[in-house]
């Protein structure tokens, strides 16, 4: 029997002026019904458009330029645009990554769900209004009925997500293609999710070609792996083989950079604290609805410790973040570094203090002023100071080898450097004041594994070498295993469970800590550091 | 439900906006020397204290400028405009006999811009930096760069005079004494080439913002998903770019209803149309404060409308305008 889909010795050509002249070469794998086969890679690996080419939706100027793509023994590449169309929504699904933005804002989703049954089949109007509606069921969306008639912007990206794959499953497809399906979603979602599509998969006995970057995600769905590197395949094989025993070097790294779900041993610290949150309250009204983003937050930073503030989206930990920095103001309750209460800071006396407690942004590409020089973003706060001309170029040099970053760079401008090296200028910039306090938001979830791995390695031997105490905000439990010695968990404005680290991966008493622990993808697989 | 709401706001706002409007024409208008009678005796050729004195007092400009003022706005709640100077006949009369010529021409120039900016700005969008999309561009430009007075008298030159195909001016020819269906071809026959005037330069600017707008559009993540929906190209142009595209033309297509206005007191004089612009541009050079007043206040008054009527199109185009609050 031939397989389901079988891609031989793939190319992709990018356009004249691309970094590199192929995003995809000689990328050859075949996928068979009822498997789950994941194309893991970094940003830039090409995993992304070697699916967009099977359905032929390579942006404009990219094109296939070699190879074979046989669906059910068929060369997709050979067919022209209205005949791939055809096969396209019926017997190849595709989910995207981004659920935000997958769905068209103008249209209902009942309606766009209904489209796949509108183009390729001859059911009448009733007929499908009922179909759309069983397939919502089916994708566990409550309401179905009030589904259908929403639009986008009035479901949660979950609800979207569920809304797109029903859109993709409608036809009940022989191959379902699913590009970072999970990415842009909380855990708890996350895992929701995977195991959707798991279930599906099963039911149906479809195919499923599976792109992702997180090995986590890898070990709870994929059969077999494919990695992928610049636009070539470095190894493929079965699942346990690959994430248990991988051999090519690259698998290797990318797997060693994954943050194990593992907290260093606990060692309690004495020191005195250097910041205290005390019953702190933040409300926002809009449109005549109150919510409650920061409920009695209560929290303590030792000095030399880093305290983890943990949550899924909406949780108010960014609020809490905001808070720390003085960018929102508490309604009740205080905030202390060492023995000044910032919240009650005028705005003069505020600037003076500025400097004992910075923070890092989570988007490395947005918080950097495109038009100024890095080595000025990053002494702008020590210039306003009055610190001027050869010490504070001396100082900016000092700070950029301090973050692993060639000092002959301070010239250069923000769109010169990569995403983990931005970061490491954001973070220069924080440290250029000495601030008793770091506050990093979701310092590296923007960034690909390998790249996250070395900033986390950063901060850790920054924490050693300066005796940095930081609150390091974060979705992620992995991440925060790896660099916190206490954890505090938030959920709706509150946190719900506060301890160390140690204790509180391994063993949570709060139901909603526990629900999030068991939602880390990849939680039984041993790997990673 | 939602769109009641949307207008009862939307009209709750216009009217202290229309009357604040009234305000600043009214004493702006205070500021220049002389008024209505100077101009008169002027015309008169006579200068005569107890006449003027008569006059000032027939027309009521003898009060105080407030008293005028909110004598104005009372009698303005009653559609009294007052009486025109110049005509010796009420402003309302005058306006009335003049606006459906003004609202006929800018209706159909803005028409004919929207529909046909469209068309042009999706065709262009659709063969993006292929030689159509650099020849629509090309075109685009000039018609934009240049004066629509320019293009009038161009086109009399060539339609009217040369092939004569077309009438030169006026609204209708009075010789031939058509009525009924003949009255009105031979209205639209006169309203040809002054609706065109007016409506090329919108219609350079809606073809390059459909054209622009089409082309974000389409890199946006759920043209892709409606492809691989199995959609075809044509269809996933018009069932899901087209609308999204639409929303800001319309955003723009309302800000432009008043320079529309602007732009019609020019082509009525290149064609010499008996419309609202025109009317206007006399009452300017008699002083015919009433009549100027009449006529802003009545413009103010299709501004207004005009944007309601598009705030209504845009949030039914948009589900995600928030109309509440």
């Amino acid at each position: 029997m031939t397989a389901l889909l079988s891609i031989e010795n793939l190319s992709i050509a990018l356009p004249r002026g691309a970094d590199r002249a192929h995003a995809a070469k000689d990328v050859s794998f075949t996928i068979d019904r009822g498997e789950v086969f994941c194309v893991v890679g970094e940003s830039g690996s090409g995993k992304s458009l070697t699916a967009a080419a099977i359905l032929g939706l390579l942006p404009p100027g990219v094109r296939a330029s070699g190879g074979r793509i046989l669906f059910e023994g068929q060369d997709l590449l050979q067919l022209s645009l209205p005949d791939l169309r055809r096969i396209s929504g019926k017997r190849i699904g595709m989910v995207f990554q981004d659920p935000m933005t997958a769905l068209n804002p103008l249209h209902t989703v009942g309606s766009q769900v209904a489209e796949t049954f509108r183009i390729h089949t001859s059911l009448g109007r009733a007929e499908i209004a009922d179909r759309v509606l069983d397939l919502l069921e089916t994708m566990r969306l409550p309401e179905p009925r009030q589904i259908a008639r929403a639009y986008p912007h009035e479901l949660s990206g979950g609800q979207r997500q569920r809304c797109v794959i029903a859109m993709a499953m409608a036809l009940e497809p022989a191959l379902l293609i699913a590009d970072e399906p999970t990415t842009a979603l909380d855990v708890t979602t996350q895992a929701q999710i995977l195991g959707l599509i798991r279930d599906l998969q099963a039911r149906r006995g479809m195919g499923v070609m599976f792109i992702t970057h997180d090995f986590g995600v890898v070990a709870e769905v994929a059969t077999r792996i494919a990695v992928m590197r610049q636009g070539e395949v470095v190894e493929q094989g079965e699942a346990a083989t690959i994430l248990n025993r991988p051999r090519h070097p690259y698998s290797q790294a990318l797997i060693a950079a994954m943050p194990a779900l593992r907290p260093p041993p606990y060692q309690p610290s004495t020191a005195a604290p250097v910041l205290s949150v005390e019953g702190v309250h933040k409300t926002y009204r809009r449109r005549g609805r109150t919510v409650a983003a920061l409920k009695d937050v209560s929290l303590t930073l030792r000095r030399g410790t880093t305290l983890g503030v943990v949550g899924e989206s909406g949780s108010g930990k960014s609020t809490l973040a905001r808070c720390l920095v003085k960018l929102v103001e508490p309604e009740q309750g205080a905030i202390r570094v060492l023995d000044t209460d910032i919240t009650r800071l005028s705005g003069s006396a505020w600037r003076a203090q500025t400097g004992r407690i910075q923070m890092v942004f989570q988007d490395p590409f947005t918080s950097l002023n495109p038009r100024r020089r890095v080595g000025d973003l990053v002494t702008q706060g020590i210039a306003m100071r009055g610190i001027r001309g050869p010490d504070l170029k001396d100082r900016a040099e000092d700070l950029f080898r301090l973050v692993g970053l060639d000092p002959a760079a301070i010239d250069r401008f923000p769109h010169e450097f990569s995403g983990g090296q931005r970061q490491r200028i954001g973070l220069a910039r924080a440290l250029a004041l000495e601030p008793d306090v770091l506050v990093a938001d979701e310092p590296v979830s923007a960034l690909d594994l390998s790249v996250q791995a070395q900033v986390l390695d950063l901060l850790a031997s920054l924490r050693r070498k300066l005796g940095l105490s930081m609150v390091f905000i974060t979705h992620d439990l992995r991440v925060a295993a790896q660099v916190c010695d206490r954890v505090a968990i938030m959920q709706r404005g509150e946190v719900v469970e506060e301890g160390p680290a140690e204790t509180l991966l391994t063993a949570p008493t709060h139901p909603y800590s526990r629900e999030l622990l068991a939602a880390v993808p990849g939680r039984g697989w041993a790997g990673g550091r | 439900m939602r769109i009641l709401r949307l207008v009862l706001r939307r009209l709750s706002l216009s009217i202290p906006c229309l009357g604040i409007i009234l305000a600043v024409l009214f004493f702006l208008l205070q500021l220049a020397p002389g008024d209505a009678v100077d101009a008169l005796i002027g015309q008169m050729g006579t200068s005569d204290d107890t006449l003027s004195k008569l006059l000032r007092s027939y027309y009521g400009l003898d009060g105080s400028v407030v008293g005028q003022f909110t004598g104005y706005v009372g009698r303005l709640a009653t559609l009294d405009l007052g009486l025109s100077i110049a005509y010796g006949k009420p402003v309302i009369d005058l306006i009335l006999e003049r606006l459906p010529v003004t609202v006929v021409l800018m209706v159909t120039s803005m028409a004919m811009a929207f529909t046909a900016g469209c068309v042009v700005g999706v065709i262009a969008a659709r063969y993006v930096h292929r030689w159509p999309d650099t020849i629509i561009s090309v075109l685009g430009m000039l018609v934009y760069s240049m004066p629509s007075f320019w293009f009038g008298l161009m086109a009399i030159v060539l339609f009217a005079v040369t092939l004569g195909w077309l009438p030169a001016g006026g609204i209708s020819d009075l010789r031939a004494g058509h009525t009924g269906i003949a009255h009105l071809l031979d209205m639209a026959k006169h309203l040809v080439m002054p609706a065109l005037t007016l409506g090329l330069i919108f219609f350079a600017v809606y073809l390059r913002v459909m054209r622009t707008a089409m082309v974000e559009v389409m890199t946006l993540d759920f043209m892709r998903t409606a492809r691989a929906k199995g959609l075809q190209e044509r269809a996933v142009l018009f069932r899901h770019a087209l609308r999204n595209a639409l929303l800001p033309m319309v955003t723009i297509a309302g800000l432009h209803a008043s320079s529309m206005l602007g732009g019609a007191v020019v082509v009525e004089s290149v064609f010499s149309l008996p419309g609202l612009g025109r009317l206007a541009q006399e009452a300017v050079v008699q002083r015919d404060l009433n009549m100027l007043l009449g006529i802003t206040v009545m413009s103010s008054v299709l501004v207004i409308a005009v944007n309601l009527v598009i705030d209504i199109i845009y949030a039914r185009l948009d589900p995600r305008i928030d109309v509440g609050a």
